[in-house]
């Protein structure tokens, strides 16, 4: 058998797991481990600028491309950093393998240098967690960690590495475990049958069906099967935030995404429909308002590979345990069944419910009330970008009021294209986003939809995107406030602006020029258009387009909070459902 | 109500800090909580209880579950089951309250297991009501100190919980 130092069976493990990028930043603890990196080439490392940076992209890089990000940072300090990073993965159920250095083994618990207890501080934020007691443990370990991460309900997982199992110069036995087992996880592999039955003929019988989909169908990936599903059903369907992309949003069977700020469509159908198929949904706080009004006539099926997802906010009626990708599979082939046999006649059966959703729709609640010669509507801008990328950038997004006009103004028809921390709603992830994505697929366009409030949590990074090249188109929505803070305030703090307001903005086209890139404002809305064609046309560098937005502009429809129910909604400025 | 849940989990350092810190995190109350290494040295045995609704031990038992170093659980108080809890009392017992205090301990099975001039340590072992039951018995102002085990428990009948 080989012998190797720890450091290289931890760069060898990640080879044999097939990573090709490590987002990282080096430090005491890691520095046998950088040296293992630098004597290796199949691996690429990504130097950035700060810990939560390298883990947003890590992360911008999963959320992609369905492949585990993984991240290096150093013990205290470095591992600190990594928390935020660490916990929007986790929020958001993204597959991520953090390795963090620790301090020698005799030095743990001694208070010293650089120490910190890693997996203590990210124990309730991972997914599972490992801290290697010698050399010998490295391989099983990443083997591990990398199947914890991306089986069942995925998520970060951290290992943590004291430094002298990583010395060069000693060297034990490395093989790298074929197959992983753990004897105390088994994730389920399919659906139970009788109750995807259930389902299915609550869903064919019901006079008002509903698909309410989720993240779990972007990470599962089912985008495929729940549009089949939809198509086959004829019903109206709605995606969450971080369901976006899980069903072609163009399509009319899709009445745009529900919650907080939902459509009054979707919010609508969802009060009065009768039953909901919920698809890697978790029934969020932001998605159901107040839960003891939530869908009152509805019965409910609930597919999710995370058991205690289910019936964890709301009961539900129907239970299914599994990855939704392959129930949906069982499901449709079921109901083709169904429907051949002549027992139902779905499509016509629901036209009533089509007629009442149409007359919602007619609301057009989305409609941009811009007055001519007025400054730039935000919802302006994002339609402008849809139009000129048309409709192919991916799109990552901080959060704010600019991250909602996204998610509402760029109709996403793809899976994997739409990136944001909807669960932790981190800002200061848009843009090491955005870089993670950009690293993946080099040739794709990448936007990052930001604010002047978020871009300056992680504005660090431009200086790594300089030493890598990476292209990525930066719009940052510029209302001169933290927005979405505002807002609140003014709806329900008779606009007493607290801390909300962003004084001393930096000069944003100079500060990227700094960083050697290229940056453009664009003030009046004739010159929008031009301003992003010109900007989406230079594909080699990164373009930052600051756009000055009205800054008395709120995202709506907004839910009615708190004891509202699905249907309460402040449609425009003191207009009210 | 009361809740008893009994888990078998890999006899892991950090095992225990798992199941301590969810319930912390998703504000669920532990009530007690006993563990210790099995026949099997690779397997731990945790019993705790708790207090909770149908919902919230739905929750707790899959939240439980989701740790990946549990390995089974079930909970006791679904079915038939034994509890008991292991209890040492100091009382002071000086002249007459001597025999008063034996005769109290007779009655529910106690054991005189150190004897001073002064003081009496008894052991007890039930279910926890038999143990309160005890300390209302005798006379509060005696009793100098009381460490209880906390609850363990097994299903009845020929149910087991194994890998
Ligand atoms: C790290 C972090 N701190 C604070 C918040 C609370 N927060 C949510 S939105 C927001 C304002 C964001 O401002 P900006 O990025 O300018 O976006 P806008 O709403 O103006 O579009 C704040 C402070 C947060 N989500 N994340
Ligand atoms: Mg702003």
């Amino acid at each position: 058998m080989e012998m190797l130092s720890g450091g290289d069976i931890l760069i060898r493990s990640l080879q044999a797991e097939d990573v090709d990028f490590i987002f990282g930043y080096p430090g005491g603890a890691v520095l046998h481990i950088y040296d293992a990196l630098f004597r290796q080439n199949k691996i690429q490392h990504v130097l950035v600028r700060h810990e939560q940076a390298a883990t947003h992209m890590a992360d911008g890089y999963a959320r992609s491309t369905g492949k585990p990000g993984v991240v290096f940072v150093t013990s205290g300090p470095g591992a600190t950093n990594a928390i935020t990073g660490i916990a929007t993965a986790y929020m958001d159920s993204i597959p991520m393998v953090v390795v963090s250095g620790q301090v020698q083994r005799h030095l743990i618990g001694s208070d010293s240098f650089q120490e910190t207890d890693m997996v203590g501080i990210s124990r309730p934020i991972v997914k599972h967690s490992f801290l290697c007691k010698k050399a010998e443990d490295i391989a099983d370990a990443i083997s591990k960690a990398f199947y914890i991460a991306t089986t069942g309900r995925p998520g970060p997982v951290v290992v943590d590495i004291p430094k002298d199992i990583t010395s060069p110069t000693d060297l034990v036995e490395y093989e790298y475990p074929e197959e992983v087992a753990i004897r105390s996880y088994h994730p389920a592999l399919k659906g139970h049958t009788g109750q995807i039955k259930k389902a299915i003929s609550l869903l064919l019988a019901a006079e008002r069906p509903m698909i309410y989909s989720g993240g779990g169908v972007i990470q599962g990936n089912g985008a495929a099967m729940l549009t089949q599903l939809v198509r086959l059903i004829g019903a109206p369907v709605t995606n969450t935030l971080m369901g976006l992309g899980g069903y072609p949003a163009t399509d009319p069977q899709f009445v745009g995404m529900l919650g907080m700020h939902g459509t009054y469509e979707a919010n609508m159908a969802m009060h009065h429909c009768d039953f909901i198929l919920a698809v890697g949904a978790r029934f969020d706080d932001r998605v159901t308002n107040t839960i003891s009004k939530f869908c009152p006539y509805a019965k409910i099926a609930h597919i999710d590979i995370d058991p205690a997802t289910i019936s964890k906010n709301i009961a539900v009626d129907v239970p299914i345990v599994g990855p939704v990708d392959n129930v949906l599979t069982e499901m449709i082939a079921l109901i083709e069944f169904e429907l051949e046999s002549g027992a139902h006649e779905t499509k016509n059966s629901l036209a009533e419910w089509w007629a009442q959703i149409e007359g919602w729709r007619g609301q057009d609640s989305l409609k941009i009330n811009h007055v001519a010669g007025e400054e730039i509507k935000p919802q302006q801008a994002i339609e402008a970008v849809y139009k000129v990328t048309a409709g192919k950038s991916y799109v990552t997004s901080d959060v704010g009021q600019h991250q909602m006009f996204a998610a509402l103004y760029y109709p996403f028809a793809e899976p994997r294209k739409w990136i944001n921390s909807g669960g932790l709603g981190t800002m200061g992830f848009g843009l090491p986003a955005a870089m993670g994505v950009q690293m993946a697929f080099p040739d794709e366009v990448v936007t990052c939809i930001t604010g002047d409030g978020s871009i300056q949590m992680n504005i660090q990074e431009l200086s790594t995107c300089a030493q890598y090249e990476l292209p990525i188109k930066i719009i940052n929505l510029n209302n001169r406030s933290l927005g979405m803070v505002k807002q609140w305030q003014d709806m329900q703090y008779e606009g007493r602006h607290s801390h909300s307001y962003m004084e001393s903005l930096p000069d944003f086209v100079k500060l990227v020029e700094a960083y050697g890139h290229v940056g453009f404002v664009v003030d009046e809305l004739d010159a929008l258009v031009p301003v992003l064609e010109e900007a989406y046309s230079i594909r080699d560098r990164l373009v930052f387009v600051d756009i000055r937005v009205d800054h008395n502009e709120h995202v709506y429809p907004m839910q009615i909070a708190p004891n509202g129910s699905m249907r309460d909604m402040w449609l425009r400025k003191g207009v009210r459902t | 109500m009361k809740r008893i849940i009994s888990v078998l989990m890999e006899n892991e350092a950090g095992a225990l800090s798992r199941v301590i810190g969810l319930f912390a995190q998703r504000n669920y109350n532990i009530e007690t909580l006993t563990v210790a290494p099995t026949e099997d040295i690779t397997l731990s045995r945790l019993t705790l209880t708790t207090f909770a609704n149908d919902k919230q031990i739905e929750q707790i038992t899959k939240q439980l579950n989701k740790l990946i170093e549990v390995v089974k659980l079930v909970d006791l108080t679904d079915g038939e089951h034994i509890e008991r809890e292991l209890m040492l009392v100091k009382l002071k017992a000086t002249g007459s309250q001597r025999a008063e205090i034996k005769r109290t301990s007779d009655i529910f099975r106690g054991q005189i297991v150190d004897v001073t001039h002064n003081a009496y340590t008894i052991q007890l072992t039930g279910n926890a009501e038999k143990l309160d039951a005890f300390l209302r018995a005798i006379s509060e102002s005696t009793v100098l100190e009381v460490v209880r085990s906390g609850i363990s428990g097994l299903s009845r009948g020929e149910k087991i919980l194994a890998l």
